[in-house]
């Protein structure tokens, strides 16, 4: 097989890297793939919120760990470009560790874990804390396309039901919430109305990520390996989470704050850190934790008062607080 | 030469003409025509296989009949058929100024969303997003159908027959229908369910003005509810008039049939 093809561009902008692999086209897929795909994320742009259908590839890792995210980003960087890739808001997981080097590898761009260095931002599950700018472009993993599946099984009625913006019945679920437990309890993978018109999954990504898509200045890209479909929203467009007048969208809100880094605005993991009860609230994006304790930020190591709260006896609860 | 308004006949509510449908060599109903006034009920009677449901079916939009046409008198753009105007306006017509009540209420409810969400599915389809208004709406309905609000969060495979085919009448009710179709409304009920359910539904025509057609093979259903009657065979309408008139004085040696199978208690 030969050797790397390099990307047209590449040679001006980068010194060969030897971390690169040989025998791939630049990012891994051919250039007739990319273009497909570009062509795909382009209507997307152009009709907001639309799923577009696209011949997703087979990529070297299982459905569900990211290949419809993989492909997008493989279609939109360039050698010029810093990947992010972040696993429920953080840059140490399994699963963000290997895109990254995945891409470091067939397309020897550079990486980073900074948000603010990024130029592209692959994700799954979380939008990062720090604000994003209109240079950067954010890739979701998708693993179900389709708003409306859970109430509509028939993949036919379902496109008739977007085609004829009859979304009364994403409206009834939410009501069905409010009726048995009095408020709207969905709480990742809420549902948005893009641009006044089409209702789109936002990815398995918290509420309290959903007000950040609107107008932000940075392009969203969805890919849906499995499902095959490409979505977008452009930059400074409008994304409204569905409510009803009197049931307001809320957003998940702490009585914590962040254990290491005392953040009030973020969003918080808990974290168990002993078998006696012991735990604490950190933030789940990792670099905006870490952004904000290299600038002096410190949090209370957790809440030790949790363990005497519950009638564990003293002498057992140090364990879990003493970092 | 004018005449005075008030004399006027009122126009059609629905204009069927020429209704024929083939599945490919065998005929679902033949050149069935007829016209159907506001608050006006219309029953279609006829033995298993006589053509009723391809009927309606086709009268109701929900097929396209081989040939003919259905023509319904909107609300703001007069007479309108039904295959010729766009499906985003024929699909928005059958969840507002229509109603279709089915002959088995798991075709026509969400068996896994509660009453009250059933009620309220069309209220939210059409625009409105008013927690408190849906519920007092869903609240309103089912007692006007005479169900229990202490069950309004139940889901409705957990209700009887009878309670489930009067949950499907209050969701098709609940945006003030113009037109309701019911296929076989009270089949598969007990007698005394059915007759509870024939009064409801007698008394809701009546108050609202609704104009139904209601296929079904008893005659005792269209002999208290219908104005009209419609007898079919074979695909054919043999015979036709005020249903009092048919069934008092049946003219074609078929209703002459039916109405002598009726079982005498």
């Amino acid at each position: 097989m030969a050797d790397v093809i390099d990307h047209p561009s590449r040679a001006a902008a980068t010194p060969p890297d030897t971390r690169a692999a040989t025998g791939y086209n630049f990012a891994y897929l051919d250039e007739q793939t990319k273009r497909m795909i570009r062509r795909a994320i382009l209507k997307g742009v152009a009709i907001p919120g639309y799923q577009v259908p696209f011949g997703s590839r087979e990529m070297p890792l299982p459905y569900g760990w990211g290949t419809g995210g993989i492909q997008v980003t493989a279609a939109v960087i360039g050698p010029d470009d810093t990947l992010k890739v972040i696993d429920q808001g953080a840059d140490d997981t399994t699963n963000a560790v290997n895109i990254r080097s995945f891409f470091a590898k067939t397309a020897g761009v550079a990486t980073t874990e900074r948000t603010t260095e990024a130029s592209v931002i692959q994700t799954r599950h979380r939008i990062p804390e720090t604000p994003l700018t209109e240079d950067q472009i954010l890739v979701y993993q998708v693993p179900i396309p389709e708003p409306l599946r859970w109430l509509e099984p028939r993949e036919a009625e379902t496109r008739k039901m977007h085609a004829l913006e009859e979304y009364g019945a994403m409206h009834v679920s939410l009501y069905e919430d409010i009726a048995r437990y009095g408020r709207i309890i969905k709480s990742y993978n809420y549902p948005v109305k893009v641009n006044d018109r089409y209702v789109m999954a936002p990815s398995p990504i918290p509420k309290f990520d959903n007000p950040k898509m609107d107008r932000m200045p940075a392009l969203q890209l969805f890919g849906a390996g499995r499902e095959k479909r490409i979505y977008a929203v452009p930059p400074y467009t409008k994304v409204k989470s569905l409510d009803f007048e009197d049931h307001p969208f809320t957003v998940e809100s702490w009585e914590q704050s962040c254990a290491l880094c005392g953040a009030g605005d973020s969003y918080l993991d808990e974290v168990v850190t002993d078998d006696k009860g012991g735990k604490m609230f950190v933030c789940s994006d990792s670099d905006y934790c870490e952004q904000r304790r290299d600038a002096g930020h410190q949090g209370d190591g957790g809440d030790s008062n949790y363990a005497t709260r519950n009638e564990i006896p003293e002498n057992e609860t140090s364990s879990g607080d003493d970092r | 030469m004018t005449v005075d308004p008030v004399f006027q006949r009122p126009s059609p509510l629905l204009q069927v003409r020429g209704i024929t449908h083939r599945y490919g060599h065998h005929i679902g109903c033949r050149d069935v025509g007829f016209d159907l006034y506001p608050g006006e009920v219309l029953g279609i009677v006829g033995e298993s296989g006589s053509g009723k449901t391809t009927l309606l079916k086709c009268i109701s939009g929900q097929m396209e009949p081989s040939e003919g046409s259905v023509e319904y008198q909107t609300r703001d753009a007069g007479l309108i058929d039904l295959f010729r105007m766009s499906e985003a306006r024929r699909r928005l017509l059958m969840r507002t100024d229509w109603g279709i009540v089915y002959q088995n209420p798991r075709d026509g409810l969400r068996m896994r969303v509660s009453a009250g969400a059933n009620v309220g599915e069309r209220l939210m389809a059409i625009g409105d997003r008013h927690y408190g208004h849906i519920r007092s709406e869903a609240v309103d309905w089912l007692e006007r159908v005479e169900m229990d609000i202490g069950r309004i969060d139940d889901m409705p495979h957990t209700f009887s027959g009878g309670m489930q085919q009067r949950l499907q009448i209050a969701r098709n009710l609940v945006t003030k229908p113009r037109l309701v179709f019911m296929d076989e409304p009270t089949s598969g009920l007990d007698v005394s369910v059915q007759a509870r359910l024939l009064d409801l539904i007698r008394g809701l025509v009546r108050t609202l003005g609704i104009a139904c057609v209601i296929v079904t093979h008893d005659l005792g259903v269209v002999r208290l509810l219908s104005h009209r009657l419609m007898v079919m065979k074979g695909g054919s309408v043999v015979e036709s008039g005020l249903t009092d008139q048919v069934l008092d004085d049946p003219q074609h040696p078929y209703t002459q049939l039916l109405v002598s199978s009726i079982l005498p208690v």
